[in-house]
């Protein structure tokens, strides 16, 4: 399959000096913190008219996992603490997991939520339940197999986050103004691009579904432009070779079997009604919440970081203060420059 | 987070498949694509297969992009 085909650079020119024609002013939001990276590596900003910005949203999820979780972790006793890479950064109120780590606290990074299975055959493991739509079926599926295995030394702390309620949310509040949204690809892979319906019918705003190339990207925006110009906005996928209408039914299948909808704490955006999920009472002995007595609260400090409007999309990275300043990738002050994905790391990586 | 890369399976027994990436192989699982067949390009996320590439998908997509865009 010639996969680099969504990169052919005469497409590209085209597509590029079509939009350059563009006039009025309009804002897109992407809300997955791929899409952020692939636009900064890219260059796709430079690629077009000033008329057209991108601000990137809510769409990572180690961005979003509040302080109280990583606190909840670094209080734990005897245990050993799996989790995906990106979050051991992350400052809580009491630091990051890797300070801790430095103090003897066990963290173990994962690719695979399953290899905590295997670490749970020799130790007592805590498997950090971070992710979008897009990860959480194979955490779904870890705690499945946990059960069928009998294991009894093994559970997973649920900060899982619902990308279609956040977004709700965000327009709901009016505090986000944006005229169109680049959908995330693989969140869509799951749930389907069906499932932002929403957007059009309640707030009157526009998405496609894209993919992460340049050309996925560009012809995203094209198309989101091309909904402005006819004055009808709608959800159009433009990644229709991974993405159906209604996502992975398997997969949503696994992920509703153990898991329920709940009301969840974003860092940054606060609680947003129905935008999580936790576990079900059926495979309670797997929730850590009910084994170590965790309660999952708003304690974020106040440390003059504005990640949260920077995920709302009212302010881009360097009108913030500490932008580039105090908070740097090797010094950040919060969650949007620590992760990679994070929209003021990728800032300062590509568009300073 | 979400980063999910492809390659193409090789191997499949029940729920579980090697996949090419790029030259080198890893074990994934099928669990949400049960259907999924040697030779098929995958989307793969955290060692699980999330879905299969449509190659006709891609090619309509490029095809209809080239006819607006380059035409010959």
């Amino acid at each position: 399959m010639h996969l680099n085909n969504f990169q052919n650079p005469e497409l590209i020119k085209k597509i590029v000096t079509e939009l350059q024609d563009w006039k009025k002013p309009v804002k897109f939001m992407e809300v997955c913190g791929s899409h952020t990276m692939a636009i900064g590596h890219w260059g796709i900003r430079k690629l077009l008219p000033k008329t057209i910005s991108l601000i990137s949203g809510p769409g990572c999820p180690v961005c979003v996992t509040p302080s109280s979780v990583i606190d909840s972790l670094i209080d734990l006793k005897d245990v050993t603490i799996a989790t995906f890479g990106d979050l051991i950064r992350v400052p809580g109120n009491k630091g990051p997991l890797e300070q801790a780590r430095a103090k003897g606290l066990d963290v173990r990074m994962i690719y695979s939520p399953m290899e905590a299975l295997e670490m749970a055959k020799e130790k007592e493991i805590v498997l950090v339940g971070i992710g979008f739509e897009t990860t959480i079926p194979g955490i779904a599926y870890t705690i499945l197999e946990a059960s069928r295995q009998n294991l009894k030394n093994f559970s997973v702390l649920p900060a899982f986050k619902l990308v279609p309620p956040a977004l709700d949310a965000l327009l709901s509040a009016k505090d986000t103004n944006v005229n169109g949204f680049i959908l995330p690809g693989h969140v869509s892979v799951i749930i389907g691009s069906d499932a932002y319906n929403l957007l059009p019918e309640k707030f009157g705003i526009g998405g496609v579904v894209t993919g992460f190339e340049p050309l996925d990207i560009l012809v995203g925006i094209k198309k989101l432009i091309r909904q402005i110009e006819l004055q009808k906005p709608e959800i159009e996928n433009e990644y229709s070779r991974v993405v159906s209408p209604s996502g992975n039914l398997q997969a949503q299948e696994i992920i509703y079997k153990v898991l329920e909808v709940e009301d969840a704490l974003w860092r940054g955006l606060g609680w947003i009604p129905k935008s999580g999920l936790g576990i079900r009472k059926e495979f309670e002995e797997f929730d850590a919440t009910k084994k170590y007595g965790i309660e999952i609260m708003d304690t974020e400090e106040q440390t003059g970081c504005r990640c949260g409007d920077v995920l709302k999309g009212n302010i881009i990275p360097p009108e913030c203060q500490l932008f580039g300043k105090v908070c740097k990738p090797n010094n950040p002050i919060g969650p949007c420059m620590v992760s990679s994905e994070g929209s003021c790391a990728a800032y300062y990586k590509y568009e300073r | 987070m979400c980063l999910a890369i492809p390659g193409k399976l090789i191997k499949k027994e029940n729920d579980k498949g090697i996949v090419d990436l790029g030259g080198v192989n890893k074990e994934i699982l099928l669990t949400f694509i049960p259907e999924v067949k040697e030779g098929d390009w995958v989307i793969i996320h955290t060692g699980f297969g999330l879905n299969i590439i449509s190659e006709e998908e891609a090619n309509e997509t490029i095809a209809i992009l080239k006819e607006v865009y380059a035409p010959e």
